[in-house]
């Protein structure tokens, strides 16, 4: 019992360090936790944590506190995957908290106000980035494209979550169809990429 | 009762929350309009400070909305909703489907998940640019900068490659030289 708890606290102390690089994308994190688990702590395989990494992204949520989550859940069970989440999230709670703390304390500030004038319009530039780094590898045909431009419209008028049904609901149906019709649909393999070599693929999906 | 809305808006995005925090926009600005937490412009300024700060860019808001809306017991209660269905999921898909991401089904929600996401970063663009007071018909100094700011960062994030979290900062000083 004793051993087992250190073991816990170990789970969440690799995390707890880890989790602040996630500066700007959760696979970033990537490269630490192969050095951490794999080759420190040798609680799993290199191949282990790609395939984890991969799943990490088939299941809602961030990529960081996911992959954090699954890697305990192997390590220590369901009480592994408590610890894990807890050490990945709690120094980006508090990070962020302080950040938002100092500024509702100084919001008034008449040169904050005006920085954040321009950082509203920096706002807008960056999510038009994510929008289209994520386009790239969403819109693979007439069909994913269809989707994409009827999902605009549809936003102003269904609440979100109803809308992200439909395009799952939609993704399956289109596929049958188009298997009816003959067509092969070529899909993205998302196991054979390497997650650390393709950056692009990422952006947008871990942060 | 605030805490009850927080909760139950973090904790449903928590289910569908594909394709990373810009894609989450729409459901927290829905969220926001909906109780009236706060204005469309402090809305912004909160996901500015979101994308700062380390960590998943969802959660982050998540815990600044809880916390402008409820102060610590919101951002604890936010942080909370949003953790929750990762966990639930996690352990669910870990104990039964180890082989998820090679599922045909899953394959083919994901087909039409991924523009979905693309038409919600879209949407958010839409909604966050009519808040930044960007679109205005006039031609003023502020407006005219504006445009040119928006220019700016689009190129140093395209074409030179920079982290988002220095074009947030460079912008930023770039407003304090403007328009103070």
């Amino acid at each position: 019992m004793k051993a087992d708890t250190r073991l816990l606290f170990q789970i969440f102390w690799t995390f707890f360090r880890i989790s602040p690089v996630t500066f700007g994308g959760g696979f970033a994190m990537v490269p630490l936790i192969i050095k951490e688990i794999v080759d420190k702590k040798k609680w799993l395989t290199t191949e282990e944590i790609t395939d984890v990494i991969a799943l990490s992204q088939t299941v809602p949520g961030a990529v960081a506190v996911n992959s954090a989550t699954f890697i305990g859940h192997r390590i220590g069970g369901i009480r592994g995957a408590l610890a894990a989440m807890f050490g990945v999230s709690l120094p980006t709670f508090l990070i962020v908290l302080a950040f938002g703390i100092s500024y509702f304390h100084i919001h008034d500030n008449p040169k904050l106000e005006a920085a954040f004038i321009s950082i509203r319009v920096t706002i807008v530039a960056i999510i038009v980035y994510a929008a289209i780094k994520i386009a790239k590898t969403a819109i693979t045909d007439k069909t994913t494209f269809f989707i994409m431009a009827a999902g605009v419209p549809l936003l102003f008028f269904i609440h979100p979550i109803l809308v992200i049904f439909l395009g799952a609901i939609t993704g399956i149906i289109a596929i049958y169809i188009k298997k009816k019709l003959g067509y092969d649909t070529e899909m993205k393999k998302n196991k054979e990429d390497d997650p650390t070599n393709n950056p692009d693929y990422y952006m947008g999906a871990g942060i | 009762m605030v805490l009850w809305e927080l909760f139950h808006t973090f904790f449903l995005m928590g289910f569908v929350s594909f394709g990373g925090g810009y894609a989450m926009l729409p459901i927290m600005e829905t969220g926001v309009t909906q109780y009236g937490w706060m204005s469309a412009e402090k809305l912004t300024n909160i996901i500015a400070i979101a994308g700062m700060s380390p960590g998943p860019v969802a959660a982050n808001s998540a815990i600044l909305i809880g916390y402008s809306a409820a102060g610590i017991n919101g951002a604890l209660v936010s942080a909370f909703a949003i953790l929750l269905p990762s966990l639930i999921l996690v352990i669910a898909v870990a104990a039964c489907f180890t082989k998820l991401h090679h599922n045909p089904i899953v394959e083919r929600m994901f087909y039409g998940l991924k523009p979905i996401v693309t038409s919600l970063i879209i949407f958010a663009a839409i909604k966050f640019a009519l808040a930044s007071n960007m679109i205005i018909l006039e031609v003023s100094f502020r407006s005219i900068s504006l445009i040119l700011i928006f220019g700016l960062s689009l190129f140093a994030l395209f074409k030179l490659r920079w982290n988002p979290v220095y074009v947030i900062i460079l912008s930023g000083l770039v407003g304090v030289a403007l328009y103070s």
